[in-house]
């Protein structure tokens, strides 16, 4: 307060101009000390955020050397690569050249670019899978869901947009399978290839296009949406793990000012310095190898980026018979399934997900507290379900590669995932689901019966037993703190005077969905069977001795 | 939710408190509270804490050092001289920005880690509901603007007020999407440049080919003559694509009508996939198979390319060909249907006869 | 000393441990290496009579006492050439373990010298192509960036963009060419081995093939990969695998130190 140095002189003097002008003191005193959960896998969103910047920086680097033109130009005969002197090629392409090779920095802020633009995904697919698996999408964090989703496809636009620009062989084919895509599209598919290559494939227009999206449209959507998810946090307060002291009424954790500016400060250098080291040493994208773009032709191991490949694979797999012609009509049903339905599906499922189970369990509180996925079977079985498919496809996407590195054949393999895309998901689920449940039950077990410690004890009687440790309070809560869920209760099929209720039918349907998400369940222990269990005599003691391994598994996926 | 259904969530007691989760068993575990707090080993010696400030001041130096090198590195390599320069440059600008951004994040980090303080705060939650005054206020504030407006009963105005607004944005879309696709002749997917005795070229320098130069078991990447430096290069190129190949005319099955439309086992495929379009070209002489390394669909080029697996449905059209008087390969006509992937209306081109005047267009 | 493996494993790092373990076991299958191969020199009549008798000993099987060749089983050797039976032998593809459509590289089994005693013979059975001699096949006469052109729209469909091979059908593949020599690059292109289609003369010009050549020394030049190591050159693949692994590997680590309690 009285202190009177000319640096807190001219701090205060600053505070002063930007409070009697929009009102800072109030924002610092809301936001300064506010409270954020510490966990580590609050921190993969993070990583998202901060790909993107390092995408923003370096792509600003890159469009100042960037010809996003057509036109037909020759390398120069002195410039780098040899392999490209006198090659004719688009200036997108030449120009893509010159700053891989005569721009110092150059080719480190493409990788880097590239690098950090395969990491934004990565990041995304993993920060949701986090979300998914641990309920946080729930009321009321829904729309903030359907924020990060859309921020999702955005991504794989701003990606795809981002891939095709250097107008290389494998971006181009890339294009050009999109082509083939677009003019699937009944009625109006050719037109929509017109519209989009402002003619016949490739044109001319494409690339300034895609570029146009890419630095412009596609950016600035998901910086908007980046803005709302943010906003969004701050407005729900984040989410924690459950745990002693922790409550939906609660948040626990540790203040933004200082701890989280250094933390989540510290860690977009931590992000930027991976991601440059990896730019610095690990090539990508070396379009020089693929040389310009030319449609006759291919390089073996045509594939797009990592979170494209799914739709590759689909392509990949669906055999060709469906197509048909109807009335003189083509539907190419071979490319429209798997280039339009499946992924459809895939998405909307994944961006309904939260209403759907919301709708399915009734429940319309707010939920502040993490699931811990073992404790909601049905939704880690769906979620593994799910991403089983999704591998599936990446991995049908790779067959080639697959056939090549494991010297297998390309068929079989075609064979064999045509077969697992239908059975891997249900397996994947079943599976998933029976093993969350063993995991609760063994928490049942441990709480019940506590650890187990070595400590064989012989009683008079000539009996032995293991002494057991009872769980401590704080250890148990994290067992028991999860909250008994049941399935929808369905009402009489008629009223009290015997008349039929109009949605019965439905609330039927909804019912059951509802016992299905619900079905085997295991309920957390409750005093009274503590107190019942320790009633038994010490004989259960001896039925649980693995009952330790349980708590191993509770300790990895709490905070 | 419907009226049918009840869960045991919505259920009394404190259904109406959003925030109630966990509270509504009277069979439960209380809630433990947080366990104490323990000191870190910087909390409890002054040298602990003076040994973590060193640690983080020699990150800070470390990543002042690796930025100093990467301003180094970017004045030290020059590039575009060698393949090697190019790659010192990235290395070392690389290098400097990676290590001088890490220094700068570990050294945070473990500052909050070790030397703030980590004793664990509470916050309140409040539930995002607003209370039952403030909606009604919100309620009745819009009921006051829809009064003011005068819009209530004047179902005309409102009328014209959505008509004027939802027809407005046409006089933009339409020039917007009007000039997307060009001069929106689609027609052009049907015709590629051959025509009859338009020969056939090497790709991609544009060589003249003669029969006797097909051996059995060659394989030939084709274009048609004229195609390079012609206007709209690329477009042509990337219908015309022709994939040739010679096999023992007894390994060759053609269909009768198809009888005149090879030379001496010489036969000419559209390299363009019927499935979306990749260059289909990848031929394994001892099978004859035509493999896509798109899709992997894969053609039986000693059977009218018919497809044998994957993802296409229909053959590779066929370029039917013959020799001219000068004895090089030319067109006998263009492909006889459209060719590359599948569109709504290709089967309306199929039989549909190649004049010139329409291939003027 | 079970206690202490249980409370490792309860340890919060196991799970990352676990999976860093996991993600480099996985990269650590990626490793693949090809054995090298040797030249041969031109011939007399000497080797001619000393390459029959190789022949009769070890390839008439399957290629006929005359190398006539047999049905269903092995073609016949008749016009194939010198540049054929150098390619097969002096990269041990031939002789062969089993009949098969895809003969793969493996320990060469004949020495240089007998290696061009057996082509000696098989040369003197009819005209056929030739191994090519040294200028042939110097990459250093050729143009890298013309042979780039013709190796992309001939080659790379099945051998990758840079040589790195690629899959074909029902199990065959067409090799890398990272190892292979620019005698072995001319001869396959000349002869058309196993699936491979011919690229004759008319087709391919000598100097294309020797640009061919030229073109793919390049790609392995020790700074052919200005951007850093190459992650084997198959694409975006690979790239995607390195970005789960080293990317996200790095980061979840560095995300779970972060959310770790200082001690």
């Amino acid at each position: 307060m009285s202190t009177t140095t000319p640096l807190a002189k001219a701090a205060g003097g600053t505070a002063d101009f930007f409070d009697t002008r929009v009102g800072a003191g109030k924002m610092v005193k809301e936001f300064a000390r506010k409270v954020f959960p510490d966990h580590w896998s609050f921190l993969l969103g993070e990583i998202a955020l901060y790909s993107f910047v390092v995408l923003l920086l370096t792509g600003t680097f890159l469009t100042m050397f960037f010809v996003p033109s057509m036109t037909e130009v020759h390398y120069p005969e002195d410039a780098l690569p040899v392999a490209m002197r006198g090659v004719e090629m688009s200036e997108a392409f030449a120009s893509t050249l010159n700053m891989s090779f005569h721009v110092r920095g150059g080719l480190l802020m493409r990788q880097i670019h590239h690098w950090a633009a395969l990491l934004f995904m990565a990041s995304i697919v993993t920060h949701m899978m986090r979300v998914f698996f641990t309920g946080a999408f729930r009321k009321p964090r829904e729309l903030n869901w359907v924020v990060g989703f859309t921020i999702l496809i955005l991504g794989l636009a701003a990606g795809f947009t981002g891939y095709s620009l250097p107008d290389d062989v494998l971006s181009g084919n890339g294009l050009r399978i999109t082509d083939g895509v677009v003019k699937s599209i009944p009625v109006i598919g050719s037109y929509m290839s017109f519209m989009i290559f402002g003619g016949e494939f490739p044109g001319t227009e494409i690339i300034p296009r895609l570029f146009t999206a890419h630095i412009l449209l596609v950016p600035a959507l998901i910086l908007a949406l980046i803005a709302v998810h943010l906003v969004l946090i701050v407005v729900h307060k984040h989410t924690q793990y459950p745990g002693p002291g922790r409550s939906n009424r609660n948040v626990v954790g540790y203040p933004l000012f200082p701890v989280y500016v250094a933390k989540a400060g510290g860690f977009f250098f931590v992000v930027f310095g991976v991601l440059a080291i990896m730019g610095a040493t690990l090539a990508i994208n070396s379009v020089w190898a693929y040389g310009p773009y030319d449609p006759s032709p291919v390089g073996a191991g045509a594939q797009p980026d990592w979170y494209m490949l799914f739709l590759e694979g689909s392509l990949r797999l669906m055999p060709g018979q469906p197509e048909f012609v109807i009335a003189g009509y083509t539907i190419s049903l071979n490319v429209l399934i798997p280039a339009v339905v499946i992924p459809g599906l895939l998405f909307t499922a994944l961006a309904a997900y939260p209403f759907l189970e919301a709708w399915v369990t009734g429940d319309k509180r707010e939920h502040h507290v993490l699931d811990r996925p073992r404790n909601v079977p049905t939704r880690t079985g769906v979620g593994v379900a799910i991403l089983t498919a999704f591998i599936i496809l990446v991995l049908a996407g790779s067959n080639d590669i697959l056939a090549t590195h494991f010297n297998l054949s390309i068929n079989s393999i075609t064979w064999v995932f045509r077969f697992l895309f239908f059975a891997g998901p249900v397996i994947a689920f079943i599976v998933t689901k029976r093993l969350c449940l063993a995991l609760q039950r063994r928490d049942r077990e441990l709480v019940l019966h506590g650890h187990e410690t070595g400590r064989v004890v012989r009683f008079a009687s000539g009996e032995y037993i293991e002494v057991h440790q009872p769980l401590t309070d704080h250890e148990r809560w994290l067992l028991v703190g999860h909250e008994p869920v049941r399935p929808l209760e369905i009402g009489p099929g008629e009223n009290e005077r015997g008349v039929a209720r109009p949605a019965y039918k439905k609330a039927v349907r909804r019912s059951k969905l509802s016992n299905f998400f619900f079905a085997d369940r295991v309920e957390p222990v409750t005093p009274s069977e503590l107190a019942a269990s320790h009633g038994h005599g010490e004989h259960e003691e001896i039925e649980s001795a693995e009952s330790n391994e349980g708590l191993l598994t509770n300790a990895s996926t709490r905070g | 939710m419907s009226d049918l259904t009840k869960s045991e969530h919505v259920t009394p007691p404190g259904a109406s408190d959003p925030l109630s989760v966990g509270e509504r068993e009277l069979d439960r575990f209380p809630n433990p509270g947080l366990p104490e707090h323990k000191h870190r080993l910087s909390d409890e010696s002054e040298a602990g804490s003076k040994r973590v400030e060193r640690q983080i001041v020699i990150l800070f130096v470390l990543s002042l050092l690796a930025s100093i090198g990467g301003v180094v590195g970017y004045f030290a390599f020059p590039v575009g001289v060698t393949l090697g320069s190019v790659q010192a440059s990235t290395l070392s600008i690389g290098l400097g920005l990676g290590v001088g951004m890490l220094g700068i994040g570990i050294a945070a980090v473990h500052w909050a880690k070790a030397l703030m303080s980590d004793v664990e705060q509470v916050d309140e939650r409040h539930a995002q509901r607003s209370d039952d005054a403030t909606r009604a206020a919100a309620v009745q504030a819009l009921k006051d603007g829809a009064d003011d407006s005068r819009i209530a009963r004047r179902p005309v105005l409102k009328g014209a007020l959505v008509s004027a607004v939802a027809v407005a944005p046409l006089a933009f879309v339409v020039p917007l999407v009007g000039n997307l696709g060009g001069d929106w002749n689609v027609s052009k997917f049907r015709y590629t440049m051959w025509g009859p005795g338009v020969r056939l070229a090497r790709d991609p320098d544009g060589g003249l080919i003669r029969p006797e130069q097909v051996t059995i078991g060659s394989v030939w990447h084709v274009i048609p003559d004229g195609l390079l430096g012609s206007e709209h290069m690329l477009e042509e190129k990337a219908k015309a694509v022709v994939l040739m190949v010679r096999m023992n005319p007894t390994e060759l099955t053609e269909a009768p009508e198809r009888a005149d439309w090879s030379w001496d086992g010489i036969v000419a495929y559209s390299k363009v996939c019927t499935h979306v379009g990749c260059p289909v070209a990848l031929y394994e002489q001892q099978t004859h198979h035509l493999l896509c390394p798109c899709h992997q669909s894969t053609f039986d080029v000693s059977d009218g390319a018919k497809v044998v697996f994957g993802p296409a449905k229909r053959a590779l059209p066929q370029l039917p060909i013959t020799v001219d008087d000068e004895g090089y390969l030319v067109a006998r006509s263009d492909f006889t249907e459209m060719v590359g992937p599948s569109t709504w209306e290709r089967e309306r081109y199929t039989d549909l006869p190649v004049s010139d005047e329409e291939k003027a267009h | 000393m079970v206690k202490a493996l249980a409370s490792a494993r309860r340890h919060r790092f196991a799970p990352v441990v676990l999976m860093l373990f996991a993600l480099l076991a996985v990269g650590g299958i990626y490793a693949v290496a090809a054995p090298q191969a040797a030249v041969a020199d031109s011939a007399s009549q000497d080797d001619v009579t000393e390459g029959e008798k190789l022949f009769q000993a070890n390839c008439a099987s399957c290629h006929g006492p005359s190398a006539e060749g047999r049905t269903d089983v092995a073609p016949s050797l008749i016009g194939v050439g010198a540049a054929s039976v150098h390619f097969q032998v002096s990269t041990g593809r031939m002789p062969m373990a089993a009949n098969a459509p895809q003969a793969p590289e493996k320990g060469v089994q004949f020495s240089t010298e007998q290696t061009a005693q057996l082509a000696a013979y098989v040369a003197s059975l009819a005209p056929g192509p030739a191994i090519p001699d040294g200028e042939q096949v110097d990459p250093a006469l050729g143009d890298a960036a013309n042979g780039m052109l013709v190796f992309r729209t001939n080659c790379a469909m099945c051998h990758n963009a840079v040589g790195a091979g690629g899959a074909l059908s029902e199990g065959k593949y067409a090799p890398s060419l990272f190892n292979s020599t620019p005698t072995e690059i001319y001869e396959a292109m000349l002869t058309g081995p196993q699936s491979m289609p011919v690229f004759n003369d008319e087709n391919i010009t000598p100097e294309a093939k020797r640009d061919v050549i030229a073109y793919l020394m390049e790609q392995r030049a020790d700074d052919s990969s200005p951007g850093g190591a190459n992650l084997g050159a198959i694409g975006p693949v690979s790239e995607g695998m390195w970005v789960w692994i080293i990317g996200m590997g790095a980061l979840i680590g560095a995300s779970v130190w972060i959310g770790a309690k200082s001690s």
